[in-house]
């Protein structure tokens, strides 16, 4: 992990308050790999005060870039909105685990899962497995038709479903209702997206292969400061403990408490 | 960097800034961005003597030029710090200070007692002003006689200097101070975080899970200041300076104030690189204010 400063290449509303942003950058790049995050500092001066935990949508490392997306709707985030192609950010990153490719071998089926803006990860995550020969699945919840993003990116790379909770768009219903009536069949599930999604998935597939990426209130986004920590399941004590920015965001199901 | 040393009660610093207890963990994550031995100490995160995992999250909540937080103290124990962290900083030629906490006196005690003696600990941070645990912390540092009492049992048992820190969550700081002071303080540490709320609109709930938690960042810069300002001119011991400092400006307002050291906190999370800037960037602000040695600042602003 390093600190960047970054530049702005462009910037794209692509749904409602939900912003494409790919970043020029030299040497931060080339460390990043699917799932990871990016702390991306908004404003110059003090006001916001913290940085901005962004997961990373894709990576280029032929052009030195990375796009993130990410919804505005705090003052923070709508700082963001409002930079320019060509402006600097400073940037703090990759952080976190990732993403693990490798719990999926050639030729096996994975299961990728997204709740809105949880969505973006995984599509880094897709392109890696799909270059490894594994078949890809998207199931992808949104709140409403106005909400969704990536549809088409995401059917280039495999089959995809979109859910919405009030039924404009796609599937009426949760990710896991497509999962069910369509009678999906996976060997290892991928998911980033609220924590209630993630619980469901957990509660409906405990014993499967998977892996859940969470999210939560950052201040130092390194493992310094211990605001982003969560229980360990299973553990007697109530002491042991996992920090969702180095430990994670990425953990497998099963390991911590949701 | 003859410029900027310090002599201070049990810490020989090569320049004043070390970054704040709670806000840097035991070093390790800050390692992977530069040489810890650039730093004029490290206030390590609080100790007690049982593991803890702390409160609930959300933990922190940002606000204008601030952060609240209410991390509850978390922390592997005492044990674990003296055999792992304690052991691990010692590969770096800097003096650690240790933060102390605890629900009662006698934990206070014990932790004084056994961190003091490890040979990289050169000083103690009395943590009598933590906000967000329920019991402990900031009652101990509210009561100008129990906070004068406990510093007195720390000194008895501590092999090292001594520096209370000073919650502002009080109606008068001088007392406090002057209280401490009388009870053998080799030092003052201020301020510790302003109790403070954020509300969560939709939910109508406050963001954090504790409920209030403590301000820090440039936000509670001018409390430091002012609260520094009049205690240093009536205490005699040295204070080490702490509350929002992000730039080498800031370091030479807290030195105005009455500071003799300073602390580094919420700013880290910002820039990792904060306090290497900071100490690279004192050099030529002393220049442009015509000052040969930092210490000549301290004080600077009194009457």
């Amino acid at each position: 992990m390093i600190v960047e400063n970054m530049e702005i290449v462009s910037q794209k509303n692509i749904a409602s308050q939900v912003y494409e942003l790919v970043l020029q950058g030299q040497e931060l790049v080339s460390l990043a790999i699917q799932g990871q995050f990016l702390h991306v500092k908004v404003s110059e001066g003090t006001d916001p005060m913290l940085r901005r935990p962004i997961s990373i949508a894709s990576i280029d490392k032929d052009k030195n870039q990375l796009t993130v997306i990410y919804r505005a709707g705090g003052r923070g985030t709508n700082m963001l909105a409002n930079k320019q192609v060509g402006d600097q950010v400073s940037v703090l990153g990759p952080l976190g685990n990732g993403f693990p490719v490798e719990a999926t071998n050639a030729g096996e089926k994975a299961v990728l899962i997204g709740g809105g803006i949880g969505v973006p990860p995984l599509y880094e995550l897709s392109m890696q497995l799909v270059a490894k020969g594994i078949t890809v699945i998207h199931v992808l919840g949104f709140a409403s038709s106005k909400d969704v993003f990536y549809e088409e990116k995401f059917t280039e790379l495999g089959e995809t479903y979109v859910a919405t909770m009030d039924g404009t768009k796609g599937y009426h219903g949760t990710v896991i209702d497509v999962i069910k009536d369509k009678g999906i069949s996976f060997d290892t599930i991928y998911s980033c997206g609220p924590t209630p999604m993630l619980k469901a998935i957990e509660t409906t597939f405990p014993e499967e292969r998977g892996f859940l990426s969470l999210e939560e209130r950052m201040g130092c986004g390194i493992g310094a400061c211990f605001a982003c920590v969560c229980h360990v399941q299973n553990d007697p004590t109530g002491i042991a403990y996992k920090k969702i920015c180095t430990d994670g965001p990425v953990f497998a199901i099963g390991e911590v408490e949701l | 960097m003859s410029r900027l040393n310090m002599e201070l009660p049990g810490l020989s610093m090569r320049n004043p800034i070390m970054p704040a207890s709670g806000c840097f963990g035991f070093g390790k994550e800050y390692a992977k961005f530069y040489n810890l031995e650039k730093l004029g100490a490290i206030a390590i995160k609080a100790a007690t003597v049982e593991t803890r995992f702390g409160n609930p999250t959300p933990r922190v909540a940002e606000t204008s030029s601030g952060m609240l937080n209410a991390i509850g103290l978390q922390n592997p124990g005492l044990d674990s710090v003296l055999a792992n962290e304690l052991v691990w900083l010692e590969q770096y030629d800097v003096p650690i200070v240790a933060n102390i906490a605890g629900t009662k006196t006698e934990d206070y005690i014990e932790v004084a007692e056994r961190i003091s003696k490890a040979k990289n600990v050169h000083a103690i941070e009395l943590n009598i002003s933590c906000p967000n645990v329920k019991e402990g912390g900031i009652t101990f540092g509210t009561d100008p006689k129990v906070a004068s009492e406990l510093t007195k049992l720390v000194k008895e048992v501590s092999s090292v200097p001594v520096y209370v820190k000073l919650s502002p969550n009080v109606t008068d700081i001088v007392e406090m101070a002057v209280a401490v002071e009388e009870a053998g303080a080799d030092g003052l540490a201020m301020i510790n975080t302003l109790l403070g709320m954020r509300i969560d609109l939709r939910k109508r709930k406050p963001i954090l899970a504790n409920g209030s938690g403590g301000l820090s960042g440039p936000a509670i810069k001018p409390v430091a200041i002012r609260m520094i300002h009049q205690v240093s001119q009536v205490v005699s011991i040295p204070i080490i300076g702490m509350g929002g400092i992000s730039s080498a400006e800031d370091v030479v307002e807290f030195f105005l104030a009455g500071a003799s050291a300073v602390a580094v906190g919420t700013a880290n999370f910002v820039d990792p690189f904060v306090c290497p800037t900071i100490i690279d960037e004192l050099p030529g602000l002393l220049d442009e204010l015509g000052v040969e040695h930092i210490t000549e600042l301290i004080g600077g602003s009194w009457k």
